[in-house]
């Protein structure tokens, strides 16, 4: 209401015009049309230059259908029929001509923006993705850093995302996703059995909004993602914290029963926690995310849930109930309902909020 | 009701005879028949259609909502756009194509009557095998392009119907091309040369050529999904050396011609009424027919426009987005030609008129949304959409649906003998157009604020405007079902009433409104010769030399019709059969037999089909006189 941003959002809706709302950015946290960096400012610009020439074709054509509907209709008032024309060859070669031509100063800058948009940029920060059903896995092969849905990225610097699909660990399994956070870059597919690559870059702190943008089946909808710009010492913090073992809790404490429960149960079977051995086990699975720093994230199960207290029993009390997925079938996909108590889940719970 | 003819000696390949009461319909072969078949059927799919249509703008009119699950939601917009696609716009291009070919090439039947029929046996059963999924365990849930690896690797046989029910389409499609191709080339009356030939003609033939070959590269494609699907072989995987990016080639090097497939058709019929209503010949003849052409024959090197996000490369992504661009330029030509049909002529705005200059007006912003795509780094914020979502059914709905409403509208009277009602249907008009902007306009910014395709629900994190947008879409599908409704309302109103129609209401130009209404089963009494591009016109009008179109009494088409029935010399028609029936009807069983491994389903299937074959082969000619 106050905020001057949402108002004029509401004025944009009540033009008219709706080409005119669409080319401005407003409201939509996820919007193509307010880019943050490079990556997405140079796809734009070519953009509005095509929009607008798309505009004027738009009211050429349609303003001559509305001239031609209205001066050449048949007002009744007599009998004879119009002259007969054929065609006229001169108009032919001027249609054919001038838009090929229009088309051909497009087609220059096109181009060029694919082939520059496609190289590596210089300094750029790796981080390899990996497309799983439904939610993204993101490592940073220098720091040995492995995390789930929210990517972290220093403001400023380009980054470097080497991309492919996998499912339960298994190379070259899976399926078509595609990676997508419209603020920083136009979307890539991600690919089983492939590497693809996409240049990213924010040049303002912030938590961008994305989702997988292939079709890739039941809960396609539910694996979103989030892309978070930090000033650069914050991010090479962030990278030390995250690298670091597992924090393990005071004995005798809630946690440390859930601790029990995580590494005596079936969790270990599909989550990794770094660094913690509890009773012989270690939890490396690589079947679910990356559990390390957990309460470090916002959000869960492919970013479409907070992380809090209610949220995390009501998802181990049934998962699938929460996000369509498929455990008990072929391919086993997502996590299944374990059968917890209300107990178990609460301690779970509470160890798992332990885990910043 | 059996015609008195007796048929030869008490064979069981005996001939069917009746041409009247509901059995006639089952076998048989008249083109005029099987197209209002074609159309029936059509019709019924596209209600079928759009109702999953609707639930999809329910689902999606808030956000976070749950009308429908995630399961569900993606099998009804899977089913949406093959239903949409080959199950409405292709067999009602088809029916046009039945009906409309040979009587506006001046002949008496297709080429291969039975052939024909078989076609429309086989669309129907490919269409109600892929339904029946929905009986048996679930509708194909993949999305209409069915991915690969997805497809191949989701639990259920969803996708296996998908891959079967496809190959029956096409197998229906490939027999129709060869047939039609066949009557354009072959069966044209005496002086009617290609260069006089009406433009629907022209885009019926670039059509069925683009038919002919890309059936073909999609039915490889099918049995690769099908087989990896079934019987676990790797064509797609990855990890046992397949490549999940070859799908996607193989169907998108059908699935660009199909887009030409699924709107030529209609750039023809709007070329046909866009000329009738405005009194004066299409602008620039020549120029629409090679625009056509060469879009048949672009329509080939830009399939990889549907991958820019695939990672091809900076060399292929740029090769792509040229020919992309380039391919605007005969339809730009085509457009052009048009709007100067209706230049200097005196417009009649008849519904048919109005859904044709719809179809101009609509075209023209799906055309230039695709020239967006071809800007290969903007088409990476845009693939996968909801501005993609926009685009296409502005290409589909305002283009393709437009002109086929318009072509009904126009070639009705023909068709059953009657008028539709000319108020109701500009009431539908007008909804229809409403109601379609309002859908699919707003589609364009929520996909460029950031919705994307194929999803069952989106966060309120998208923002309110999103939402918002998505209101008025599912304001706008509501507002389309109002038109259909009125359009029904307005087809039952016709069909009950009792006034017949005149043979040609509409001054119309072209030889099929030379027949009476309604059209005899052998169309002509007499094969017309041409000497005219618009020959029926030409009987009926003179240009003196300053171009001024004058009226010649004695062409006109009053009188022309008296003339019917006074030849009394014995015309031989093409005899009903049953067999293009039974045939077809064994491809269904195989299809099971294939999805479910049962070798007695397949066998089921194999005998009807080789029954067909040899009953096919060996029938009499019912009245003997071969």
């Amino acid at each position: 209401m106050g905020d001057p941003r949402t108002w004029r959002c509401r004025a944009r809706w009540l033009l008219p015009l709706a080409a005119v709302a669409a080319l401005s950015a407003c409201s939509g946290e996820q919007t193509a049309l307010d880019p943050q960096g490079p990556f997405a400012e140079r796809p734009d610009d070519l953009f509005r230059v095509v929009f607008w020439i798309a505009v004027g074709v738009f009211v050429l054509v349609q303003g001559l259908i509305i001239v031609a509907v209205l001066k050449f209709r048949d007002r009744g008032d007599d009998e004879t029929l119009p002259v007969q024309t054929h065609g006229n060859t001169k108009l032919e070669i001027l249609w054919t001509v001038i838009p090929a031509l229009i088309l051909a100063g497009i087609a220059v800058p096109t181009v060029q923006s694919i082939f520059e948009l496609s190289e590596e940029p210089d300094g750029a920060v790796t981080i390899e993705v990996f497309g799983h059903r439904w939610w993204w896995e993101y490592q940073y092969p220098e720091a040995g850093v492995e995390t789930a849905n929210e990517m972290v990225i220093p403001v400023g610097r380009p980054v470097r995302l080497v991309m492919t699909a996998e499912e339960a660990d298994q190379p070259d399994v899976g399926v078509i996703h595609s990676f997508w956070v419209p603020a920083l870059a136009g979307k890539q597919d991600v690919i089983p059995g492939r590497i693809t690559t996409l240049n990213i870059q924010a040049d303002t702190e912030g938590r961008y909004l994305g989702q997988c943008a292939e079709y890739c089946g039941l809960s396609h909808a539910n694996m979103r993602l989030r892309v978070i710009a930090v000033p650069p010492d914050e991010f090479d913090q962030w990278l030390e914290e995250q690298a670091a073992d597992a924090p393990r809790p005071d004995e005798g404490t809630l946690e440390a029963e859930g601790e029990q429960l995580f590494f005596g149960g079936a969790c270990v079977g599909c989550h990794a926690v770094r660094g913690v051995e509890v009773d012989g086990t270690r939890a490396t699975g690589n079947v679910g995310p990356d559990l390390t720093h957990f309460a470090t994230r916002e959000e869960f199960a492919g970013a479409i849930f907070e992380v809090n207290e209610d949220n995390l029993a009501e998802w181990l009390e049934d998962p699938p109930a929460m996000k369509p997925m498929t455990p008990d079938e072929r391919p086993s996909l997502g996590m299944p309902d374990l059968g917890l108590k209300p107990d178990e889940i609460r301690a779970l719970v509470a160890y798992l909020l332990s885990l910043t | 009701m059996a015609s008195s003819s007796v048929a030869p000696s008490g064979s069981v390949f005996r001939r069917p005879l009746a041409t009247k009461g509901w059995g006639s319909w089952l076998t048989t072969v008249d083109h005029k028949k099987i197209g209002k078949m074609y159309g029936f059927t059509a019709f019924a799919f596209f209600l079928i259609g759009g109702l999953e249509a609707v639930f999809i703008r329910l689902q999606l009119a808030e956000a976070d909502a749950s009308v429908l699950s995630a399961e569900v939601y993606n099998q009804f917009f899977t089913m949406h756009g093959i239903t949409m696609i080959f199950l409405v716009v292709m067999p009602m291009a088809a029916a046009f194509f039945n009906f409309l070919i040979p009587l506006q090439i001046g002949a008496r039947d297709v080429a291969f009557p039975r052939l024909n029929a078989f076609s429309y046996w086989a669309f129907l059963f490919g269409g109600l095998f892929l339904y029946s999924s929905f009986i048996f365990g679930g509708a194909p849930n993949g999305g209409w392009f069915g991915y690969a690896p997805l497809s191949t690797s989701t639990s259920g046989l969803n996708m296996a119907y998908y891959g079967v029910g496809l190959q029956i389409l096409g197998i229906s499609s490939l027999a129709a091309s060869v047939n039609f191709i066949t009557t354009i080339l072959n069966m044209r009356a005496p002086g009617l040369t290609m260069m006089r030939l009406p433009v629907f003609i022209w885009m019926s033939l670039v059509v069925n050529f683009l038919l002919l070959f890309a059936m073909p590269v999609i039915a490889v494609a099918l049995f690769q999904l099908t087989f990896d699907k079934v019987f676990f072989t790797s064509f797609f995987q990855a990890a046992t050396g397949g490549d999940p990016v070859l799908w996607q080639h193989l169907f998108w090097l059908f699935g660009h011609p199909e887009v030409y497939i699924l709107i030529l058709p209609a750039m023809g019929m709007v070329s046909e009424i866009l000329p009738v209503f405005s009194r004066k010949p299409l602008f620039g003849y020549a120029a629409v027919v090679f625009a056509g052409a060469a879009i048949g024959f672009m329509g080939w090197g830009v399939w990889a426009h549907h991958m820019f996000a695939v990672g091809l490369g900076p060399v292929a992504n740029s090769a792509f987005a040229l020919s992309t661009m380039f391919i605007a330029v005969p339809t730009g030509i085509k457009i052009f030609n048009w709007v100067f049909t209706m230049w200097g002529g005196k417009i009649r705005f008849t519904t048919p008129m109005l859904f044709a200059i719809g179809f101009v007006a609509m075209f023209t912003i799906g055309g230039l949304s695709g020239v967006m795509h071809a800007i290969v780094p903007h088409d990476a914020q845009q693939t996968d959409t909801y501005f993609v979502v926009a685009h296409f059914h502005y290409v589909l709905f305002g283009g393709a649906l437009f002109g086929i409403m318009g072509g009904m509208y126009f070639w009705w009277p023909k068709l059953f003998g009657k008028m539709l009602d000319e108020r109701l249907g500009k009431i539908h008009f007008w909804l229809w157009f409403v109601g379609f902007n309002l859908a699919f306009g707003p589609m364009h910014i929520a996909g460029l604020l950031g919705q994307p395709r194929r999803t069952y629900v989106y966060g309120e994190e998208l923002g309110s405007s999103v939402e918002r947008w998505n209101q008025v879409s599912t304001l706008g599908s509501l507002i389309i079902v109002v038109s259909v409704v009125v359009f029904i309302w307005n087809a039952w109103k016709t069909y009950r009433s009792d006034e017949i129609a005149p043979h040609d209401p509409w001054d119309a130009r072209t030889l099929e409104w030379l027949t009476p209404t309604p059209v005899p089963e052998h169309n002509f009494d007499v094969i017309p010769t041409v000497t005219h591009r618009d020959e029926f016109w030409h009987r009926k009008y003179a240009e003196d030399d300053a171009g001024r179109a004058v009226p010649v009494p004695a062409g006109a088409s009053e009188d022309h019709a008296a003339e019917h029935g006074e030849h009394e010399e014995h015309i031989h028609m093409p005899d009903p059969s049953y067999w293009p029936l039974v045939l077809s009807a064994g491809l269904p069983f195989i299809g099971y037999g294939v999805i479910y491994k049962s070798i007695i389903w397949a066998v089921i299937g194999l005998v009807l089909l080789l029954t067909g074959v040899y009953g096919w082969q060996l029938e009499p000619v019912a009245e003997g006189d071969e």
